[in-house]
């Protein structure tokens, strides 16, 4: 057994070094599994919490051809948690089970979307920074091993990208509107630069996982090398708008052509994985509420369905 | 004979009811993104306040071009009271429970498909080019939404009480929808408009069928004092629009 | 009563003439709003002429250890491929 094991795993990292994708029915080791599932699942959870902060401005937004964007951006979050719950149900665990996890505080997601969204500009800030950010990671995980996986990912890419665009149009016009957007977008900036250096996970020193992952090409990059990626292409993007992001320590390194910025704040970071953040408890609220006041509409899909059966065969 | 500029001002009118009921409606719907009882309907839902902002914007960058006073589709959203906006009061009922949400949507659907339906042939052309584009999305929302209906109406017991619940509570809203004022008259007869009483009949054959489908009942017709076309609303629309209309007012000065 | 709706495999045809092709799945009660959840999810970009949708328990699919004995057969099959004939030069359209 133990050794009918051993040459399975070497088979199967044996397609993995080739670059073979593995689909839901291939032969994988239980971690490999494990790991996905806690990867995707995190990631769902963060599409569905993610449309919380934006989502409350849609009401707000000021004008109407804003409102129909932010609308659909919002809405495409909720179709990029679909496919992903759907990519990990290959992998034999139900939407139920990890809605639960979410609810009950196992499943993590990305720590971001428990910040607050202040004004107008955070919409932009989103848009330009987190959006960006998601980009380059989901870039990456549109190319690993894990066939369903990088499907969903390359499918979130294809319609991402407009994701990011519409973020920098609000926070272009904005920068160069008034004082008091130019205020806004400052503030906003000032409030979700280093946040959106966050999201690429833990240092490199810092994280158990990476090493596994990246043998088993679930990731191709480390965090630090994707965080590296994002500052490169963020700091000029800011500086065409004047915007000054707030990190005194950025300078261009002209050896390695790379953007070396400050030190991240990891107590915040996992303080906020913890729970701490400023909107932690309201975003799960907003879940589970959601989920409650869902359950009698869900049983009465169910139940005219099985009447409708019923009268079909009768 | 009504002058040009009556004619023009009943246009006008009649551009902003169909303009501002559609707005407030997926004003509302968008309060549910986010929120959904389950992740496909949150699409569903987004979806049809898509479209329904979607075609306010047309039919309000019509009014103002009608008005010919350099309104914009904003101006006309952003900047309008209360007491000028013109949708029915049925559209600016907060959602409530998914039952509530879907009553309204269903009532609204069916009277929005025969004003497409009929609209398709008026003889105004901005108006029936958007009436064309408009029917396709009216006509799925209308199966959306209809659906539904039958699904709670016949579910479990709790489904059936929160909808036949909804039902009374929103049905009296229904009456004003039909009520039509000198401008319908005079719009319907020049082949422009939809002819309400005509309305009226298609809507009450389909929403009694599917409420009998569904196992509901029909609520006694006793309706609300309409009023909404003229600018009388209920205390909700209100709080909709200092919500909605907060950025361009703080900052007239500013675009976005 | 069974916790979640059941999962539905969907497939989309694009184009004219082109065939389904599987887009991802969606939960649904049952095939009416399978067929509805499908166009929010799948369909809200347009450019969609026709949706399948069947509730994935009832796909029979062939096991990845069947991967040698059923489809090595079809491989070996070389005279099943254009390449395999030889035709003189310069010989166009055929």
């Amino acid at each position: 057994m133990a050794v009918d094991e051993k040459a399975k795993l070497a088979a199967f990292e044996e397609r993995i070094a080739n670059g073979e994708k593995i689909e839901p029915k291939d032969w994988m080791p239980e971690r490999y599994r494990k790991q996905l599932i806690r990867m995707i699942s995190q990631h769902a959870h963060s599409e569905l919490v993610g449309m919380l902060p934006e989502g409350n401005w849609i009401t707000r937004a000021p004008s109407l051809r804003r409102k129909l964007t932010l609308l659909a951006k919002v809405q495409d979050e909720a179709g990029h948690g679909l496919y992903l719950y759907c990519a990990a149900e290959t992998l034999g665990i139900d939407r139920d089970e990890m809605t639960e996890q979410l609810l009950s505080g196992k499943a993590k997601y990305s720590s971001i979307f428990n910040y607050p969204t202040l004004t107008w500009a955070d919409i932009g800030t989103i848009g330009w920074l987190v959006d960006g950010a998601a980009i380059v990671n989901q870039t990456m995980l549109a190319k690993c091993s894990y066939g369903p996986y990088a499907r969903a990912n390359l499918r979130i890419c294809k319609e991402e990208n407009f994701h990011k665009r519409q973020g920098y149009e609000i926070i272009s016009i904005m920068a160069n509107g008034t004082d008091a957007q130019r205020r806004m977008v400052q503030d906003a900036v000032d409030r979700w630069w280093w946040p959106s250096l966050m999201m690429f996970g833990p240092p490199d020193t810092n994280s158990p996982n990476t090493e596994e992952l990246m043998r088993w090409k679930v990731k191709l990059k480390s965090n630090d090398d994707l965080r590296q990626r994002f500052v490169n292409l963020t700091v000029p993007q800011a500086r065409a708008v004047n915007v000054t992001l707030p990190d005194p320590d950025l300078k261009y390194n002209e050896e390695t052509r790379n953007w070396e910025f400050g030190e991240i704040d990891w107590d915040e970071f996992y303080a906020v994985i913890k729970g701490h953040g400023p909107m932690n408890r309201e975003r799960l609220e907003a879940r589970r509420s959601a989920e409650e006041r869902g359950q009698w509409v869900r049983e009465a899909a169910r139940a005219y369905a099985a009447k409708k059966q019923a009268k079909e065969v009768a | 004979m009504g002058s040009a500029k009556q004619h023009d001002n009943d246009l006008f009118e009649y551009l902003l009811r169909l303009g501002d009921d559609r707005l407030i409606l997926g004003h509302r719907l968008s309060e549910w993104c986010g929120h959904g009882p389950m992740l496909e309907e949150d699409i569903a839902l987004s979806n049809i306040a898509l479209d329904n902002v979607g075609q306010a914007i047309s039919l309000l960058q019509l009014a103002g071009e009608i008005e010919g006073k350099g309104r914009s589709e904003d101006d006309l959203a952003y900047f309008r009271e209360t007491i000028d906006y013109r949708n029915l009061m049925l559209l600016e009922q907060p959602n409530g429970d998914f039952a509530h949400t879907l009553v309204r949507q269903f009532f609204f659907d069916v009277y929005s498909y025969y004003t497409y339906l009929a609209l398709e042939k008026s003889l105004h052309e901005g108006l029936g080019a958007i009436a064309v584009k408009s029917l396709r999305e009216a006509t799925y929302h209308l199966r959306h939404s209809r659906e539904w209906i039958l699904r709670l109406g016949d579910g479990t017991e709790e489904s059936h009480r929160r909808t036949q619940v909804a039902v009374n509570h929103l049905w009296p809203f229904t009456g004003e929808m039909f009520e039509a004022d000198e401008i319908d008259e005079r719009l319907t007869a020049q082949g422009i408009a939809a002819d309400l009483k005509k309305i009226q009949l298609d809507w009450r054959k389909v929403v009694n069928e599917t409420l009998a489908e569904a196992t509901l009942e029909k609520p006694e017709d006793r309706f609300l004092p309409g009023g909404s076309r003229q600018g009388k609303h209920t205390e909700h629309l209100g709080f909709i629009l200092s919500e909605m209309q907060i950025l361009p007012r703080s900052y007239p000065d500013a675009g976005w | 009563m069974n916790a979640t709706e059941p999962l539905w495999e969907v497939f989309l045809r694009e184009k004219q003439g082109a065939p389904h092709e599987h887009a991802g799945s969606v939960h649904a009660a049952d095939a009416e709003q399978a067929l509805q959840n499908a166009r929010d999810v799948y369909a809200r970009r347009g450019r969609v002429l026709s949706i399948w949708v069947v509730q994935t328990s009832e796909i029979a699919a062939t096991s990845p250890s069947d991967d040698g004995p059923f489809f090595e057969p079809g491989n070996e099959k070389a005279y099943r491929h254009p390449q395999f004939y030889s035709v003189p030069r310069g010989i166009k359209g055929v």
